[in-house]
C-alpha cells in the first residue's frame, strides 16, 4: 500500500515536471497579468469614482440623486465632451507611443503640432478657404509637413548621433519659433463651415472628429500588428543588438518611426484645429505632458519593446477622465496637474521590474 | 592563515564548488589554474565576498568569518585586483583610489585634496608609480591602469590591522612582456605586506610566480602542487583529464564532409588587435571548432564572418564572393546564420512571441509590401516548433518565457527556417541542462547533413572535439595547429591544450 502511494507520488511528480517543462504553472494573478490590464481597472475606477463625488455632494446637502443616473459626469453629453477634448491629444499620443516602443523618445510635438497647424491654415485659406475647393490639399499638405519634420528629427538623432530627447526637443523649439515666424504671433481663424464640421455635425452624439481619431488609431494599430514597420519597432525597442544582428536596418527603422510620429502629430494639429477653429503658436501648447503622460500610464514601457497603441488610448482618456471630472466636482486646475504627476510616477513605479534594473541614469 | 574548509556552491543546475579546501599562507603567492569553467571564478567570488557558500567554512587565523559583500571581506583585508579594470575613467586617479573611502580627507562637509592627493601618492608609491595622481584615469595606459588598481587595493594596508589577502584576476591579459615582468617583480616585492592568489590563463606565468598552485577542475580542487614540484604537462593533465563518451555526441552520426567546395575561405585575415594571420577554409557538411582560450580571438572571427567587424587585412571570401562590405545585413543575406553567445542579449527579444522571434531576420519573405503576412508566419513557426520539438504552448507565447534550451533552438529555427547555410555557433550550451544539450548537439549532426558549414565556439573542448570535423586552436589571436577530427582518430584533450596555453 505504501509501496503503491509512493509510485503514485512519484508519477504525480514526473508529471508536474512535464507539465512544468512545456508550461509553466499558469498563475492566475501573475505581474504581466497586472501590468496589462491595470491602466483599463483605473480608467474604470475613475468613471466610477467622479460620480461618487457628485453623489456625496448632493447627499450632504440632501438632493435626490440616484447614483450614475443623476450624474453630470457619467453622462453621454459628457462623454462626448471628454472625446472631443481627448482626438488630438490621441493623435499626437498615438504618434510619440511608436518612438516609446522603439525605446527612444521625441518631445517635438509641441513645435511640430504648432507649425502644421499654422502651414495647414495659410494654406487652406490660401488656395480657397473652403474644403469644397483646392483648399482640401492643404489637408495632405499639413500631414507632409508633418513627415518631413519628423524625418529631419530623426535624420538628426541617427546620423548625428545626438539622444533622441535632445534631439526632438531641439527641433520642436525650432518649429516653435518657425511658426512664430509665419503667424507674426496672430491667430489664424480657419472658419469653413465644411471643415468646421468635423466638431459641429454629430453621428450618434458625437462629432466627427471623434471618428476620424477612431479610424486613424485603427490604421495605426494595424501598422503597429500587421507591418514590418510595426515589428521592427517592437524588435528595435525589445533588443536592438539583437535587430541588428538579424541584419535589420536600426537606423532605417529609427528614422521611419519618427517620420511615421511626425505624420501623427500632424494629424493632431488638423483635429486641433479643427476643434477651435484657430491655428496659432500656441496650438501645440501642452501636448508633450499630455501625450507622454498617456503614453506611460497607459502601461507602454518607457525603455521599449512593450505596450501599444490601445494603452495609449486607454491613457489619453485616464488623463481626460481627471481632467474632465476634476472640473466637474469643482476642484481647481493646478490639482489636476499634480494628480497627473502623481500619476505618472505610479505608472512608472508599477511597470519597471526594480528586480532586474539596478541603476537609473 | 586565509582558509577555506570543505566549501560548497550550488546554482540552479550547477554544484559549482564541490567541497573545496583552499589555503593562503603568509607571504605567498597561490596560483590557480583550470578549465573555463572548472569553477576559478565563482571560488575567487566567495573569497571576496561577492558569492555565499551553501556550505563549509572560511576562516582568517581561525575564526569562521562570513562575508555578506565584497565591502565585509575588504574590511577583512581581503581585496580584489578585477580582470575587468574596476577604475571609473572619468575619474581623476586619486578619486579612483580612494573611492567609497572619501570621507577620511573630508573637514566640514569639503574633501581637503592637497591631504588625498598626497595620501595617493603614497598609495601609488608602493607600486612604484610616479603619476600625478590628479591625472584623469582614462589617460593612462592600461599597465599603468593595472598599477593603479593595485595601489587601489593596497589601501587595505592602512586601514586593516592585521593580514592582507589580495586577488589578481589575469592581471596579464593586457600587458606587454616587460610590463609583465615589472608586475612581477612587484607583487614578489609586495609579499612582504601581503599575500597573493593569482589567477591566469597563462600556466608559464602561473609557474613561474606562484609558490604553490591549486588546479581545480569540475568545481573540485583536483591537485595541490608546490612551486620546485610543478610541471606544465601534468597540471594540464590534471586540468583535463576525463573520458569523453562518444555516444553523448553523436560520433557515430558524424559524416565525412565535402572537401571540393568552401562555403568560407578566410586568407591571411587580420582584425586589429583580435586576430593575426588567420586562414582555413569552411566546406559544406563540416563543423570547424575554433578552439582557445577566452580572448584569443574566437569569437570576433565568428563576428567577422557575420559582418560584424571589418578585418584590417587578408581576403574572406564567402561562397567564392570575396566579401567587401561588412555589415549584418550583408551577412544575412549571403545565408549566414550567427547564434551568438548571450541569447538574452543577442539571441531572442524577450517580449517578442515565437513566431516574431523567428521571423525577424526574414521579414521581407512573410511580407508583401510591407504588410505581415501573419498566417505563413505562424505556420512555419509550427512546423519549425515540431521539427526541433520546442516546448511551448502556442506560437504566441513570449519567447522571454521560454527555457534556455528551447530559446537557442528558437534561434535556430529563425535561421534555418531562413535558409542559412552558414551557421556560427558561440557557446550554445552554455547554459544549458544535459538533455538540452544533447538536443543541441542532435541539430548540429543534423545541420551538417544537409549541407551546412558550421563553425562553433564550444563550451568546453571535450565538445569541440566530440562534435568537429577539423579543430584549429588559436593563442592571443594568432593560428596554432590545425587538428583532424575524423571519429577514430579525434585529438586528444592533452594535444589541444598543449597549445592553448
Amino acid at each position: 500500500m505504501a509501496e503503491a502511494l509512493l509510485v503514485e507520488g512519484m508519477e504525480t511528480r514526473i508529471m508536474s515536471d512535464i507539465t512544468a517543462q512545456t508550461a509553466p504553472p499558469a498563475r492566475w494573478l501573475t505581474r504581466e497579468r497586472v501590468i496589462k490590464w491595470a491602466p483599463l481597472l483605473v480608467l474604470l475606477f475613475l468613471v466610477l469614482l467622479f460620480p461618487f463625488f457628485e453623489w456625496l455632494e448632493d447627499f450632504r446637502e440632501a438632493k435626490d440623486h440616484i447614483y450614475l443616473a443623476d450624474s453630470r459626469f457619467f453622462s453621454i453629453r459628457n462623454a462626448a465632451r471628454i472625446a472631443i477634448a481627448a482626438t488630438p491629444a490621441l493623435m499626437v499620443a498615438i504618434g510619440v507611443t511608436f518612438i516609446i516602443i522603439m525605446g527612444s523618445i521625441d518631445l517635438s510635438m509641441e513645435g511640430t503640432v504648432s507649425v502644421c497647424a499654422v502651414i495647414f491654415a495659410f494654406a487652406f485659406l490660401g488656395w480657397g478657404g473652403t474644403l469644397a475647393s483646392w483648399a482640401w490639399l492643404a489637408i495632405p499638405l499639413a500631414l507632409l509637413v508633418g513627415a518631413v519634420v519628423g524625418c529631419i528629427n530623426g535624420l538628426v538623432h541617427v546620423r548625428l548621433k545626438i539622444p533622441s530627447f535632445m534631439a526632438s526637443l531641439a527641433m520642436g523649439f525650432v518649429g516653435t519659433g518657425f511658426a512664430l515666424l509665419l503667424t507674426g504671433g496672430d491667430r489664424i481663424r480657419v472658419e469653413d463651415e465644411l471643415f468646421r464640421s468635423l466638431l459641429t455635425v454629430r453621428w450618434f452624439n458625437f462629432p466627427i472628429m471623434c471618428y476620424v481619431a477612431l479610424a486613424m488609431l485603427l490604421i495605426a494599430w494595424f501598422i503597429q500588428s500587421r507591418t514590418t514597420l510595426g515589428r521592427n519597432f517592437y524588435a528595435v525597442g525589445g533588443g536592438e543588438e539583437l535587430a541588428h544582428a538579424s541584419g535589420l536596418n536600426v537606423s532605417r527603422v529609427r528614422i521611419m518611426g519618427f517620420t511615421l510620429a511626425g505624420v501623427f502629430f500632424a494629424m493632431g494639429a488638423l483635429l486641433a484645429v479643427g476643434r477651435i477653429g484657430i491655428a496659432e503658436t500656441a496650438t501645440g501648447n501642452n501636448f508633450m505632458f499630455i501625450s507622454i503622460t498617456a503614453v506611460v500610464v497607459g502601461g507602454t514601457a518607457l525603455w521599449g519593446g512593450i505596450g501599444g497603441v490601445w494603452n495609449t488610448l486607454v491613457g489619453v482618456l485616464i488623463v481626460n477622465v481627471i481632467n474632465n471630472g476634476m472640473v466637474v466636482i469643482g476642484l481647481p486646475n493646478y490639482v489636476q496637474d499634480g494628480v497627473l504627476g502623481l500619476l505618472v510616477i505610479a505608472a512608472v513605479v508599477l511597470s519597471t521590474d526594480r528586480k532586474t534594473v539596478s541603476f537609473v541614469k | 592563515m586565509y582558509e577555506l574548509r570543505q566549501v560548497d556552491k550550488h546554482f540552479p543546475g550547477v554544484h559549482a564548488l564541490k567541497a573545496v579546501d583552499f589555503k593562503v599562507n603568509r607571504h605567498e603567492i597561490v596560483g590557480l589554474v583550470g578549465e573555463n569553467g572548472a569553477g576559478k571564478s565563482t571560488l575567487m567570488k566567495v573569497i571576496y565576498g561577492a558569492y555565499q557558500p551553501d556550505g563549509g567554512d572560511v576562516t582568517i587565523d581561525g575564526t569562521v568569518v562570513r562575508f555578506q559583500n565584497p565591502r565585509q571581506a575588504m574590511n577583512h583585508g581581503i581585496g580584489m585586483v578585477f580582470q575587468e579594470q574596476s577604475l571609473i575613467l572619468n575619474l581623476t586617479v586619486m578619486e579612483n583610489i580612494f573611492l567609497g573611502y572619501e570621507q577620511q580627507f573630508v573637514k566640514f562637509g569639503i574633501i581637503d585634496w592637497k591631504a588625498m592627493a598626497q595620501a595617493a601618492k603614497a598609495q601609488l608609491a608602493k607600486v612604484k608609480l610616479d603619476i600625478d595622481p590628479a591625472t584623469t584615469t582614462s589617460d593612462l595606459s592600461f599597465a599603468q591602469r593595472q598599477l593603479v588598481e593595485l595601489a587601489k587595493v593596497l589601501t587595505l594596508e592602512e586601514r586593516i590591522d592585521g593580514d592582507l589577502v589580495i586577488l589578481l584576476d589575469e592581471p596579464t591579459s593586457v600587458l606587454a612582456k616587460e610590463e609583465v615582468e615589472l608586475l612581477f617583480g612587484l607583487v614578489r616585492d609586495l609579499t612582504k605586506r601581503a599575500s597573493f592568489i593569482f589567477v591566469s590563463h597563462r600556466m608559464d606565468e602561473v609557474l613561474e610566480l606562484s609558490d604553490r598552485i591549486y588546479v581545480m577542475k569540475d568545481g573540485a580542487v583536483v591537485d595541490v602542487v608546490a612551486h620546485d614540484a610543478a610541471d606544465i604537462d601534468a597540471i594540464q593533465h590534471k586540468m583535463v583529464g576525463r573520458e569523453v563518451d562518444k555516444e553523448y555526441y553523436r560520433e557515430q552520426k558524424q559524416k565525412p564532409y565535402d572537401a571540393a567546395q568552401a562555403l568560407v575561405s578566410f586568407d591571411q585575415v587580420s582584425c586589429g588587435r583580435r586576430y593575426n594571420d588567420i586562414s582555413f577554409d569552411l566546406h559544406p557538411g563540416e563543423v570547424l571548432c575554433l578552439v582557445g582560450t577566452e580572448g584569443s580571438g574566437r569569437e570576433a572571427i565568428l563576428r567577422t564572418i557575420f559582418g560584424l567587424e571589418t578585418p584590417t587585412a587578408g581576403t574572406v571570401k564567402i561562397k567564392g564572393e570575396q566579401v567587401t562590405s561588412f555589415a549584418a545585413q550583408s551577412g544575412v543575406a549571403r545565408g549566414v546564420g550567427y547564434i551568438p553567445r548571450e541569447r538574452k542579449i543577442e539571441g531572442i527579444v524577450a517580449g517578442m512571441n515565437v513566431y516574431e522571434n523567428m521571423t525577424l531576420s526574414q521579414m521581407p519573405n512573410y511580407s508583401s509590401g510591407g504588410v505581415l503576412k501573419v498566417g505563413e508566419e505562424k505556420a512555419m513557426a509550427r512546423t519549425w516548433i515540431e521539427r526541433l520539438g520546442i516546448k511551448t504552448p502556442d506560437v504566441y507565447k513570449d519567447c522571454g518565457g521560454l527555457s534556455g534550451g528551447n530559446q537557442q533552438k528558437v534561434v535556430l529555427a529563425k535561421w534555418r527556417s531562413g535558409g542559412a547555410d552558414i551557421m556560427l555557433l558561440d557557446h550554445p550550451t552554455r547554459g544549458l541542462d544535459i538533455g538540452a544539450k544533447e538536443d543541441v548537439y542532435e541539430m548540429i549532426r543534423e545541420m551538417s547533413a544537409a549541407g551546412v558549414g558550421i563553425i562553433l565556439v564550444a563550451d568546453t573542448l571535450e565538445e569541440a572535439i566530440g562534435l568537429s570535423h577539423t579543430i584549429l586552436v588559436i593563442k592571443d589571436g594568432a593560428f596554432q595547429k590545425r587538428f583532424d577530427g575524423t571519429p577514430g582518430a579525434k585529438p586528444t584533450l592533452y594535444d589541444l591544450v598543449h597549445h592553448m596555453i
